[in-house]
């Protein structure tokens, strides 16, 4: 691979992971619209800035490890992995369909490259902190990173405070979790769900550094993470604030996207939107 | 068919008694020994599920997780994940009984070979009742995909159990009881994943025992013996993948079958044998076990004379069910 990727290039990037979790969705005719779009432009920065990969090479030993714990989320993974090479990008219409290795929600067994199976919520924290422990204690391993990415409405699960108090206790200072602090859930918005209230104050209070940033900014997200890796006698927890469904101005901050697929109009209409942004984009960043 | 290697001692009343899980915990240890990848993870049970030794001759590799059973299998999928050999261990109440979908989704479906360890199963937990008598987990471990499922009658078997579940490289559930239990095995007995034993020989009915109801299921035979009444002890301690050429050959031969258990029979041992039965060989079954009901608190010995589960009440029954059961011979 070449140097590393400007921002614009990874906005870009992230763009084309929009346009084809909408396609995937539209196919598909179910999955999660929202969070896969908010959480673009993370997975942009993690697939092509921050995790140390080999996509032909998916079980390379001396790789980071990605777990994606709200596992509806996969089509924004699948879209990143795709885009990173792990299998051509016709497959991505496969989704959700039978016979395909992109499962509804993602399993580790089907497709090479994805670390773990997850959509029942609540796991993710705690796989990535043993893997976590596994590298700091058992290993001496200390360039790898483990990187995990929760929904907020997720944190309503009993399992994740498990883990944060285990990786707390630990101090598993290679592990690396994002909340996609969205604001919305199935039911409703989180605060009216089951209100997580102080959510830096919770983690801090489990023994973790925190770092809130705008989670749909691929700088921000980039720093937050050289930032984190810094930090060496705690775990790291970056509360991303997104915006669910961004880049699409009719699902922007609407829960109803939660878990809706768009029917082949409204497709058109954001395909068309993410058009405008990707050439808005490129004005702006003359190099592109 | 291989003579099985029984105790001699197994029918006195002296027999040597210890704890299935005391087996478990010279297994680990020694699993240990062999294989540097083992780690040990324990939710604040370590004395009692038997973690005590691997953690003193391998401290590194030992991880307190807290009263945190969903956690405790979580991270042991990140364990094994990381390449690691996670043995994760509690009481079988709460694991599997409250971390089932985490066993399932990040071990089971996710293919990791954790080794989910359930001390104090069965109704031989005794005073604790019936909050901690995990009886129902045989039947929700057996329906999971990818799950080996095994249930040692004696802590000499529990030992080789450990062992072998160790290098199997696949998700095992390996399931535990409390009490002292009498030896009926050797150092010599075989015990590979996947095999039943006959541990007697007999012609009028076949006696299918798991754990530690094997041992009643031989005292069992001995008084039928007494009574004229030649009965068959075939020991199952595999459940999943079950041995159906030693159980079904052995129903053929004798045309009736009883199968016992310290757990519900409703999905449990019973449960799969009567699966089996019915498709492939089907054959007069009365199933002993947990009749779809709760525990209570009480003595092991108590509770086993409560529900029916010694040698004596296993022998009266099996008197019954000959005499009101036709034997039933097929030519296949």
């Amino acid at each position: 691979m070449g140097g590393k990727l400007t921002i614009s290039q990874l906005q870009v990037k992230a763009n084309s992971m929009r346009n084809d979790v909408i396609r995937m969705l539209e196919a598909a005719g179910s999955g999660h619209t929202a969070a896969s779009l908010g959480m673009a432009d993370i997975l942009a920065a993690l697939y092509f800035d921050i995790l140390n990969i080999r996509p032909a090479e998916p079980e390379w030993p001396d790789r980071d490890i990605f777990f994606l714990s709200n596992g509806h989320t996969v089509p924004i993974q699948y879209a990143a992995m795709a885009e990173a090479g792990y299998f051509e990008k016709d497959e991505l219409l496969t989704l959700r369909k039978l016979g395909s290795r992109l499962q509804g929600h993602p399993e580790r067994t089907k497709l090479p490259g994805l670390e773990n199976t997850s959509g029942p919520l609540g796991s993710g924290l705690s796989q990535a902190a043993g893997f976590a422990y596994s590298l700091q204690y058992l290993d001496n391993v200390k360039h790898r990173f483990v990187y995990t990415i929760m929904g907020d409405g997720e944190l309503d699960e009993g399992n994740v405070w498990e883990a944060a108090m285990f990786a707390g206790k630990y101090k598993l200072s290679q592990l690396i979790a994002f909340v996609d602090r969205n604001n919305i859930q199935i039911d409703g918005n989180t605060e009216d769900v089951m209100p997580l209230g102080d959510l830096r104050g919770k983690w801090e209070t489990f023994g973790w550094h925190v770092i809130e940033i705008d989670g749909n900014n691929i700088q921000s997200i980039i720093d937050a993470v050289n930032l984190a890796k810094a930090i060496t006698n705690r775990p790291t927890v970056i509360i991303a604030n997104t915006i669910p469904g961004r880049g699409v101005n009719f699902m922007e901050y609407d829960y109803k996207w939660h878990g809706v697929a768009p029917n082949s109009e409204q497709a058109n209409d954001a395909l068309g939107e993410l058009e405008v942004a990707a050439a808005t984009i490129k004005i702006k960043d003359m190099s592109l | 068919m291989n003579q099985y290697d029984l105790n001699p001692d197994v029918y006195n009343d002296d027999v040597k008694k210890d704890p299935i899980r005391a087996g478990f915990g010279r297994g680990l240890k020694k699993a240990g020994q062999q294989n540097d990848y083992i780690v040990a993870l324990c939710a604040d049970l370590t004395e009692s599920t038997q973690i005590g030794p691997f953690r003193d001759e391998f401290p590194d590799r030992f991880i307190q997780v807290g009263i945190a059973e969903q956690n405790l299998v979580t991270v042991a999928s990140g364990f094994a994940a990381a390449g690691k050999i996670p043995f994760a261990s509690s009481y079988a109440a709460f694991n599997p009984g409250r971390n089932w979908e985490q066993i399932k989704t990040t071990i089971a479906l996710n293919n990791q070979p954790v080794k989910i360890i359930a001390s104090h199963a069965g109704i031989g937990v005794g005073p604790d009742g019936a909050t901690h008598q995990m009886l129902e987990d045989i039947a929700m471990m057996r329906v999971m995909p990818n799950m080996i499922v095994v249930v040692p009658g004696d802590s000499i078997e529990a030992e080789k159990a450990t062992l072998a579940i160790a290098e199997n490289g696949k998700p095992s559930y390996l399931r535990l009881a409390r009490p002292a239990t009498a030896i009926f095995s050797t150092n010599d007995s075989p015990f590979e994943i996947g095999k039943a034993y006959i541990l007697r020989g007999g012609n009028d009915i076949s006696l299918l025992g798991t754990g530690a109801m094997t041992y009643q299921l031989l005292i069992a035979s001995k008084i039928l013996s007494e009574w004229g009444i030649s009965a068959e002890v075939v020991h199952v301690p595999t459940i999943k993948p079950l041995d159906y050429e030693t159980i079904l050959d052995s129903a053929h031969r004798t045309g009736r079958v009883i199968t016992a258990e310290e757990a519900q029979i409703n999905g449990g041992f019973g449960g799969a044998i009567a699966e089996l039965l019915s498709e492939k060989l089907p054959t007069p079954l009365l199933r002993i076990g947990i009749q779809d009901r709760f525990g209570e608190s009480g003595s092991p010995d108590e509770l086993f004379n409560y529900f029916g589960l010694t040698g004596e009440h296993i022998a009266k029954k099996v008197q019954d069910f000959i005499n009101e059961t036709p034997q039933y011979h097929r030519d296949y």
